[in-house]
C-alpha cells in the first residue's frame, strides 16, 4: 500500500483509493507524455489529432483523481494529487511512462495501452461503485476512437514501407515487456475485485492477446516474444523516464503555488 | 510528408436535416485516416454529427476566366427571385 497514502491499511477505502489513483494516473501521465508532441508532430493533422487524445486523458485524469481526493478527504483535489506528489507515490504502470521516441513507437504504446484501457472501461460500465460505472460509461466511447486511431496507424506503418514497419516494429518491441503489468492482480486489486468495484484483468487478458493479434496480423507484423516482464509501477516503482516528466510537468505549480489562469 | 499525402475536402453537417456544408481541407494518405484527420480537426467543439470527406482531385471546378459568360447574366433577371408573391403570414420557414 500507498506508505505516502495517509490512508490506512485498515481503511475500507484504502483500496478504491489507490484503485482511482491508477486509473487517473495512467491517463494523466500518457496524456502529459502525448502532449509533448504539440507543435512537434510530423504534419499538422497529426498534431491535432494527438492533442486532441491528450485532451480525452488528461480530462479523464481530472475526473478520476479529483475523486480519488473527494473519497480521500485529506483536503487534496484533484490538481494536488496531479502537481505535489513526488516520483514514488504516482500508481500508473511503467507503460504509460515510456518515453515517445519516433511516431511509431508513440502508436506502439497507444495501442497496447489504450486496447487494454477499452476492454477494461466496458466492463467498468457495470462496476458496483457509482462513480466509476458512470466514469466509465463517459469515457469508454473517448478511449474507444484511441484504441480504433491506434490501430489504424498500426496497420499503416507496419504494412507501409520498409522503414515504417522496421520502426513500428521496434516500437511494440520496446512497449512490449510493459504488458504483463496491466494484467496483474495483488492485494490493492484483489480487494476491488472482491468488491466488484472493478473486473479481474485477468478475465480479459486472452481477448486483449487477440485483438492485439489481429491487429498485428493486418500490419503484417510478428506479435513479439514474450520477455522477461517489468512490473513495480503500482507499487511506486518507476523507471528513470516518470522523474523527468513529473520535474517538466510540476515544475510550475509548485514553483508558483498561487498562479492561476 | 503531408505534400506526398493527397487533399480531402472537408463537410460537416451540423445537425440532423441539415445540409452537409464544406468548411475546408486536409492531407491524409486514405479516406479512413481523412475521416480521423477531418473528425480531429473539424468536430473537436461539437460542431457535427456527420461528416463526409471528398478527394480535393475529384471536384470539378468552373473556370474562374469564364466567371463573365457563367454568372453575369444572371444579374439582370431579377423576375427569378420569388419576391413578386405575397406571402401569407401564416407561413412560416419561407
Amino acid at each position: 500500500m500507498a506508505a505516502a497514502s495517509p490512508v490506512g491499511v485498515n481503511n475500507p477505502d484504502s483500496a478504491r483509493f489507490d484503485y482511482l489513483l491508477r486509473l487517473g494516473d495512467d491517463a494523466l501521465i500518457l496524456g502529459q507524455r502525448v502532449s509533448e508532441w504539440c507543435g512537434h508532430a510530423p504534419v499538422l493533422e497529426i498534431d491535432l489529432s494527438l492533442a486532441n487524445l491528450a485532451l480525452d486523458l488528461i480530462g479523464q485524469a481530472n475526473l478520476l483523481l479529483n475523486e480519488a481526493g473527494a473519497g480521500e478527504d485529506a483536503g487534496r483535489d484533484g490538481d494536488r494529487l496531479a502537481f505535489h506528489r513526488d516520483v514514488l507515490d504516482y500508481r500508473n504502470c511503467l507503460l504509460v511512462e515510456q518515453p515517445n521516441g519516433d511516431f511509431a513507437q508513440t502508436i506502439a504504446r497507444h495501442l497496447l495501452y489504450t486496447t487494454w484501457r477499452h476492454l477494461l472501461l466496458q466492463r467498468l460500465t457495470q462496476s458496483s461503485d457509482r462513480f466509476l460505472a458512470e466514469f466509465a460509461h463517459k469515457a469508454v466511447k473517448e478511449v474507444a476512437y484511441h484504441r480504433e486511431l491506434a490501430a489504424e496507424w498500426t496497420i499503416r506503418l507496419g504494412d507501409g514501407t520498409e522503414e515504417s514497419g522496421q520502426r513500428m516494429a521496434q516500437g511494440l518491441d520496446w512497449c512490449w515487456r510493459f504488458v504483463p503489468e496491466l494484467f496483474e492482480v495483488d492485494e490493492t486489486m484483489q480487494a476491488v475485485i472482491e468488491r466488484g468495484i472493478a473486473p479481474d484483468p485477468r478475465s480479459f487478458e486472452e481477448d486483449y492477446r487477440s485483438a492485439i493479434g489481429s491487429v498485428l496480423a493486418e500490419a503484417r507484423l510478428e506479435t513479439p516474444p514474450d520477455q522477461r516482464p517489468i512490473l513495480g509501477g503500482r507499487r511506486g516503482h518507476h523507471s528513470e523516464h516518470l522523474g523527468h516528466l513529473l520535474a517538466l510537468m510540476q515544475f510550475l505549480p509548485r514553483t508558483y503555488p498561487d498562479a492561476s489562469w | 510528408m503531408s505534400s506526398d499525402w493527397p487533399l480531402w475536402e472537408v463537410f460537416v453537417r451540423s445537425k440532423g436535416g441539415l445540409a452537409h456544408r464544406h468548411v475546408g481541407s486536409v492531407h491524409a494518405p486514405d479516406a479512413e485516416l481523412a475521416l480521423a484527420h477531418a473528425r480531429d480537426t473539424y468536430t473537436r467543439r461539437m460542431e457535427g454529427v456527420s461528416l463526409w470527406v471528398v478527394p480535393s482531385k475529384e471536384i470539378v471546378a468552373s473556370d474562374p476566366e469564364q466567371a463573365g459568360e457563367l454568372f453575369e447574366p444572371a444579374e439582370s433577371k431579377i423576375y427569378r427571385h420569388p419576391t413578386f408573391y405575397d406571402i401569407p403570414d401564416e407561413v412560416k420557414h419561407i
